[in-house]
């Protein structure tokens, strides 16, 4: 994999106003990268503030402080019309629900060739429409579909329609927030494969956020967890399923049910309680093994140093 | 071990614009004492039609039970009058649903919600029902119970808001407990608070538990016994070791395949091909033919009736007929249940 940065998040902050006086802290000073060609996923419980990173990161919120680089410009700040264009051409997001994110008085055609309209990436209409049916057939659908509107579809299907409009205006970078959720698990397998050859074929990069954790370990080469606005935990997915170091980490670990019986009669439940870390001093993001890294103040900095070493 | 429910060729239709949607074709199975038994299928298996007939509570004048017998201690539910069911329902049968934002009054407070059916069913006092609905909310496992009954449930949590729910399914000590998708809409860690607060319920009270989802993990962690649902009926079931570690039905396969694992490091998932069938017309023959793969001849013709595989084991598809070629599943599946029942051999061997 190469190492080349496409997208660079820094001390990003995402606060929103809750009544008069107090504030949502929703992503409070994250940082991290996502290389060219990966799949990054992030993991939290809901309110942790991991879809509001993806928004964000698209531009669909306004930052409070911070920045998001893409290809080492700033997404953040003001754009101009053109160039605000010209990065959403790059960047496109598939939605959780596929029921609520597709226009229901849209056809399909129109649904999918939007983003080509908008662009001006088709030369005439014959051009639009073949353009549509390809990237229908890039996804398991056929032509026939381009003329239905969404609610002739299926959950799965749906799903297929908006990641073939995400597909639309050739990016590079896509946000996958929760793309599976709403889905049964003999699709969802369906549509996690559909990404992958996707991603081999079009060279794409993936954010991909969920909950489910062993789904997300299987797509993404990547993982950060996200606790309460902050990541606490960084590392390639392998290593952090083996070797999780943080508690709130291992409590989210120990909590996946697993098909096998077995594991689930003997499975032992870590729980997370945040009032435990040491608070004499402010944590900090560290590097615990090389592409590791966690987030704890330099006394627990050591002691998980050790239980690694065990 | 006792019957609590014998459930014997249900069928449940639905009357549409379009006609007759066959939901549940022929559903059989019974429920012991103490025991859980997990439902799973995709959506629109009539998993959770099923649990709504058991309960008589199909809408109507739509949905009706075309055919069967649902007996509950003897006594056929299908022919009782609807009075009869409400004197069933919430004290010898409860129910526990998916969304505990929406199956909890926002107007009423906790308590009063809990106390309703100790009132009804059991005759007590406003003061008595209070009571004990304080020590329902304890056993549940709620921080000061007896601030708590007094609130309302915008001020609890979605976790806490399940709890209370299971606290008034349980405040008649029911008998049969039907959880449809209980923790679907919590976070694994609330997930897993609350599948250990039914298990250890259902220990103290000897309650047999219905228990409806679609994630196998929570089934491998709750369920006694097993029972897959596909397009309106019961394709395999057995008890969850017989299940997991040696699945005889395909769509079974798809469905064990078609998750990934911690350890594991599939190139691709196994996933099922297509969609489930339309049950306005249900297929000739098996209606899982047209997305297996291993779907022989006679799969599109006729519908393979119930094979014993074991004492507790049971599966409906042809693969298990004594003409049927020999056929393995799916490597990635095969692979991976291998992978399952060497890690779970050990322990198992010296129990016995």
């Amino acid at each position: 994999m190469s190492q080349e940065k496409l997208v660079e998040v820094k001390g990003l902050k995402q606060y929103f106003k809750a009544g008069r006086k107090s504030i949502v802290k929703a992503v409070d000073g994250l940082n991290f990268d996502i290389y060219k060609g990966e799949t990054f996923g992030l993991v939290g419980e809901s309110g942790c503030g991991k879809s509001t990173t993806g928004r964000t990161i698209i531009k669909l919120y306004d930052a409070t402080d911070g920045e998001v680089l893409f290809k080492g410009e700033n997404v953040q700040g003001k754009k101009s019309k053109q160039e605000l264009k010209k990065f959403n051409r790059q960047m496109q997001m598939i939605f959780q629900d596929p029921y609520s994110s597709l226009n229901p008085r849209m056809t399909v055609m129109d649904i999918i060739a939007e983003g080509i309209d908008v662009h001006g990436l088709a030369k005439n209409e014959k051009d639009r429409k073949n353009k549509v049916y390809e990237l229908l057939e890039t996804v398991g659908l056929n032509k026939e579909h381009a003329t239905r509107y969404p609610h002739e579809f299926s959950g799965g299907q749906r799903q297929r329609l908006g990641i073939a409009r995400a597909l639309a205006v050739d990016p590079e970078f896509i946000i996958a927030d929760e793309p599976i959720s709403a889905l049964d698990v003999s699709i969802q397998a369906q549509v996690v494969n559909l990404l992958k050859k996707l991603q081999a074929e079009k060279k794409l990069t993936y954010l991909f956020i969920a909950h489910d954790l062993s789904m997300v370990k299987y797509i993404s080469d990547r993982t950060g967890v996200m606790y309460a606005g902050k990541l606490v935990e960084l590392a390639d997915s392998d290593e952090l399923y083996k070797n999780a170091v943080h508690p709130y980490t291992k409590s989210l670990l120990s909590a996946i049910p697993l098909p096998d019986p077995d594991y689930e009669r003997n499975r032992k439940r870590i729980s997370y309680d945040p009032t435990n870390h040491d608070s004499s001093e402010e944590p900090e993001f560290r590097e615990i093994r090389p592409r590791h890294w966690v987030l704890c103040t330099s006394k627990e900095f050591e002691q998980y140093k050790q239980d690694l070493a065990k | 071990m006792e019957n609590m429910l014998e459930v014997k060729n249900l069928k449940v239709s639905f009357d549409t614009h379009n006609g007759e949607v066959q939901a549940v074709r022929g559903v059989n199975f019974n429920l012991k004492k103490g025991e859980t038994l997990a439902i799973v299928g995709e959506s629109g298996s009539g998993k959770s039609v099923t649990t709504k007939a058991l309960m008589r509570l199909l809408p109507k004048p739509h949905g009706y039970i075309k055919e069967g017998e649902i007996l509950f201690e003897g006594m056929d539910l299908v022919k009782q009058s609807n009075k009869q069911m409400q004197k069933l329902r919430g004290k010898d049968i409860s129910m526990i649903f998916q969304d505990p934002m929406t199956s909890l009054n926002p107007t009423m407070k906790v308590g009063n919600q809990i106390m309703e059916s100790l009132i009804k069913h059991q005759k007590m006092s406003r003061g008595q029902a209070k009571k004990r609905a304080i020590e329902l909310l304890h056993l549940v496992q709620i921080p000061n119970p007896e601030l708590r009954v007094n609130q309302f449930p915008h001020q609890f949590s979605g976790g806490m808001r399940q709890r209370v729910v299971i606290a008034i399914a349980l405040a008649c000590n029911p008998k049969v407990l039907i959880a449809d998708e209980p923790t679907t809409a919590l976070d694994v860690t609330i997930q897993a608070e609350i599948l250990d607060l039914m298990k250890d319920i259902q220990k103290e009270m000897d309650t047999s538990i219905i228990f409806i989802t679609h994630d196998l993990g929570v089934v491998a962690n709750v369920a006694d016994r097993v029972a897959v649902m596909y397009a309106g009926k019961i394709v395999e079931i057995g008890s969850v070791d017989d299940v997991f570690y040696n699945p005889k039905h395909p769509y079974t396969w798809g469905l064990l395949g078609s998750m990934p694992t911690l350890d594991s490091e599939e190139a691709e998932l196994f996933a099922i091909p297509g969609t489930p069938p339309d049950l306005l017309n249900p297929p000739e023959g098996d209606a899982f033919s047209s997305r297996n793969q291993f779907a022989l001849e006679i799969d599109f013709k006729e519908e393979p009736p119930m094979f014993q595989v074991s004492e507790t084991h049971f599966a409906a598809t042809w693969l298990l007929h004594e003409y049927a070629p020999n056929i393995e599943p799916p490597a990635s599946v095969k692979k991976r249940m291998r992978g399952i029942a060497s890690t779970a051999s050990g322990p198992k061997g010296d129990e016995q």
